[in-house]
């Protein structure tokens, strides 16, 4: 009731057009061409929205206005203005854009342009492409440190994280994990990274300092098939405590005790589970499930799933706006 | 002679300019591919021709995957081709790319000139076989340096007969042509059928010489008469009737096999695990779709640039040692992570079920259980084979 009082107050201060009132969630949906929105506290889809060809990798801006769109078979990268829910804007981001990550200065845009084996730097206030960087084959996961200092990308089919200076564009380090790395999560303090591999099926913590790989995580979920326990994703708690893994077709999401690396347990989500993010308490984690075609959703207080819901088909990434 | 003589040194060249290396030593990495693919003879149904350079194209791609991987750390890698025309030619090349200190190969051959070519084999020398299908290969006729890329046909019919199980289409009738692969996968599906409890209630030879693209319609319904049946299973390797069979059979029945619904290594409409990546940078490399050649030519050829990036030399001796380590996986757009079969050196992998236009199921398939991995639930497993290349 205090909700709905606080929506309809909201709805009147921001005008009848703005159709953004409840905490949202946003989803890609990659065979759909579309972004489910979810309301956080019905937790169900309220909104879809159409977008460019194969929407993958999304990611908000930093003061939460726009949300940033991997239109992979559009070669380009969409800009979502969150007010209206409308295409405002293409970015040159390069061929076959997959995932990115944006800069803390809210400008520059790091996108794995997973075709060409390169990653784009564009800055997103001129559009002007700033870099574009040799990488491995098929990069995916890019990440920025908290402290800016460092881009971090994975490619696939070369196994790498390539390291890459800020400043200058360029690649200081690369270093070698399992098979077909696909996401890379900074802890807050910018210390430590958490680079995922999916056939490898192994997770790897990377000292930022001396850019030395500190220990390496395997998971062993009860009753599934070793080949099938994927990593994926990684969402990390800003209190340094959990850390949480997606472990693509064993459909679970490993619990892990961010400080010793030890896994807590697994909790069962839909099939092939891929993204995840946190809401802005981070109370509540969002799975996005490939092949079920759903979102599930964990209450980090029980750690339990709570819901799944139905969104578009092949659901890729999943934001939540914290300011909505 | 030699029909064509590709190097790929050039395409290395550009690949290695770009970034400086991060790691300490230069290795370099020369890989030999011979190619050998007897004429097919005379095909009725050839209205869509296979491409020529199938499996040549495949490894192109994967030396320039290596390449990639190799300019960060040092890697130089070269593909050195030779396409022959006959068994004595490739033997020949074979030998000769080992006197310039060639040890590392996949051969895209038959199964007579790959163990033809296996007795002149330098002790070290590693050989990959991307193109022979032959069961005797992985039961009987196993040498320690000899690994297999390209799926049997036993994993071939193992998986479509869980795929029928799974169905419950129990009662098939198998028409198989009369060249010897088509007798070889016959076999294969007859082994996978009882092993799988499918029951083959006709089992006839093709043996029709008439012009199908006039005929088909009045010849097969009556060629495929039978009391009932669940699918009509084909074995026609190089497609030469094949293709003339789904529709025409006398009752309303799928067809599966070598055509219809085909348990394959690779297909243009596997796409997920990444292979969406794999297919589009194959097609811009080659202009066409890449095949089960190609797949089991690239399969080699990474197989052998991911353990030369773990263990950081080429030598032949702990490149094999390296694969047949639990260090070594192949990530390869099937889902899972690859390993090689310590007895026989076959490439685990699982198999995707296709029409022409689609994929229809991937084996192996839940429900059938294995003890150690269920990938093991396709092809020979070890009490099944007499082969101990490990010792």
């Amino acid at each position: 009731m205090k909700a709905l009082l606080k929506k309809t107050a909201l709805a009147a201060l921001i005008g009848l057009s703005a159709p953004t009132i409840a905490s949202v969630a946003y989803v890609s949906n990659e065979k759909d061409n579309t972004l489910s929105v979810i309301d956080t506290e019905t937790l169900k889809v309220i909104d879809t929205i159409n977008v460019g060809a194969r929407p993958r990798g999304i990611l908000l801006s930093k003061d939460f206005t726009k949300l940033y769109i991997c239109a992979s078979d559009d070669d380009t990268v969409q800009v979502l203005d969150l007010a209206t829910r409308k295409i405002i804007d293409n970015l040159p981001s390069g061929e076959d854009p997959e995932q990115f990550a944006l800069h803390p200065n809210n400008k520059h845009l790091y996108v794995a342009n997973e075709d060409d084996d390169i990653v784009t730097v564009v800055d997103v206030t001129t559009k002007v492409v700033l870099a574009q960087i040799d990488v491995g084959i098929e990069p995916e996961g890019v990440a920025v440190s908290p402290d800016g200092k460092w881009a971090v990308n994975t490619s696939e089919t070369t196994s790498m994280l390539h390291w890459i200076n800020t400043k200058t564009f360029k690649i200081e380090k690369n270093i070698v994990v399992g098979q077909r790395p696909r996401h890379v999560e900074f802890s807050k303090d910018s210390k430590i990274a958490w680079a995922s591999a999916e056939i490898g099926g192994t997770v790897h913590i990377i000292d930022v300092d001396t850019l030395e790989q500190i220990h390496e995580m395997s998971f062993k979920v009860p009753g599934v098939n070793q080949d099938r326990v994927q990593p994926v994703g990684i969402e990390l708690t800003s209190n340094g405590e959990y850390a949480f893994v997606a472990l693509g077709p064993s459909n679970h999401v490993a619990v892990v005790d961010a400080k010793s690396y030890q896994v807590l347990d697994y909790l069962l989500v839909g099939s092939r589970v891929w993204q995840l993010d946190l809401n802005k308490d981070e109370t509540q984690l969002y799975t996005t499930n490939g092949v079920s075609s759903d979102v599930s959703v964990i209450d980090l207080e029980g750690m339990k799933v709570i819901k799944s819901i139905k969104v578009g088909r092949y659901p890729w990434g999943v934001v939540i706006d914290p300011n909505s | 002679m030699f029909q064509a003589v590709s190097v790929i040194a050039t395409l290395v060249c550009i690949l290695s300019t770009a970034i400086p290396a991060a790691a300490a030593d230069t290795v370099d990495v020369k890989i030999g591919y011979l190619q050998w693919i007897p004429d097919p003879g005379s095909i009725l149904s050839n209205v869509l021709p296979e491409p020529e350079d199938a499996g040549l194209r495949g490894a192109e791609l994967a030396i320039a995957d290596n390449s990639t991987t190799g300019k960060f750390l040092g890697h130089n890698y070269a593909l050195v081709s030779r396409l022959a025309d006959s068994r004595q030619t490739t033997v020949d090349a074979f030998k000769a790319l080992q006197k310039q200190g060639i040890e590392l190969f996949v051969v895209n051959a038959p199964a007579d000139t790959l163990l033809a070519l296996m007795d002149n084999a330098n002790a070290d020398t590693l050989v990959f076989n991307a193109g022979a299908a032959d069961d005797s290969l992985r039961t009987r006729e196993c040498r320690n340096n000899l690994l297999h890329s390209v799926p049997s046909y036993a994993m071939l019919t193992d998986a479509l007969n869980q795929w029928l199980r799974l169905r419950r289409w129990n009662e098939v009738f198998l028409i198989t042509g009369s060249t010897q692969a088509d007798v070889a996968w016959a076999n294969a599906f007859r082994r996978s059928a009882k092993r799988f409890g499918i029951d083959i209630v006709e089992d006839r030879l093709w043996t029709f010489d008439a012009d199908l693209r006039r005929t088909a319609s009045r010849e097969l319904p009556l060629f495929t008469q039978a009391r009932d049946y669940d699918a009509v299973v084909v074995a026609d390797v190089r497609g030469d009737f094949g293709e003339y069979v789904p529709f025409n059979t006398w009752l309303p029945r799928p067809v599966v096999g070598t055509q219809g619904m085909s348990p394959v290594a690779w297909h243009r409409v596997v796409e997920s695990w990444g292979a969406a990546q794999l297919q589009s940078r194959f097609y811009d490399l080659a202009g066409r779709d890449m095949n089960d050649a190609d797949y089991a030519a690239w399969a080699a050829m990474r197989s052998l640039g991911t353990a030369v990036t773990q263990v950081g030399s080429a030598d032949a001796k702990s490149v094999r040692r390296l694969i047949f380590s639990d260090r070594f996986q192949l990530a390869a757009f099937k889902g899972r992570k690859l390993t090689y079969r310590q007895w026989n050196g076959q490439l685990r992998q699982p198999i995707p079920l296709v029409h022409p236009r689609g994929l229809v199921a991937t084996a192996p398939f839940e429900g059938f259980i294995h003890p150690l991995t269920e990938m093991d639930t396709l092809g020979f497993d070890e009490p099944e084979s007499t082969c101990r290349i490990n010792g």
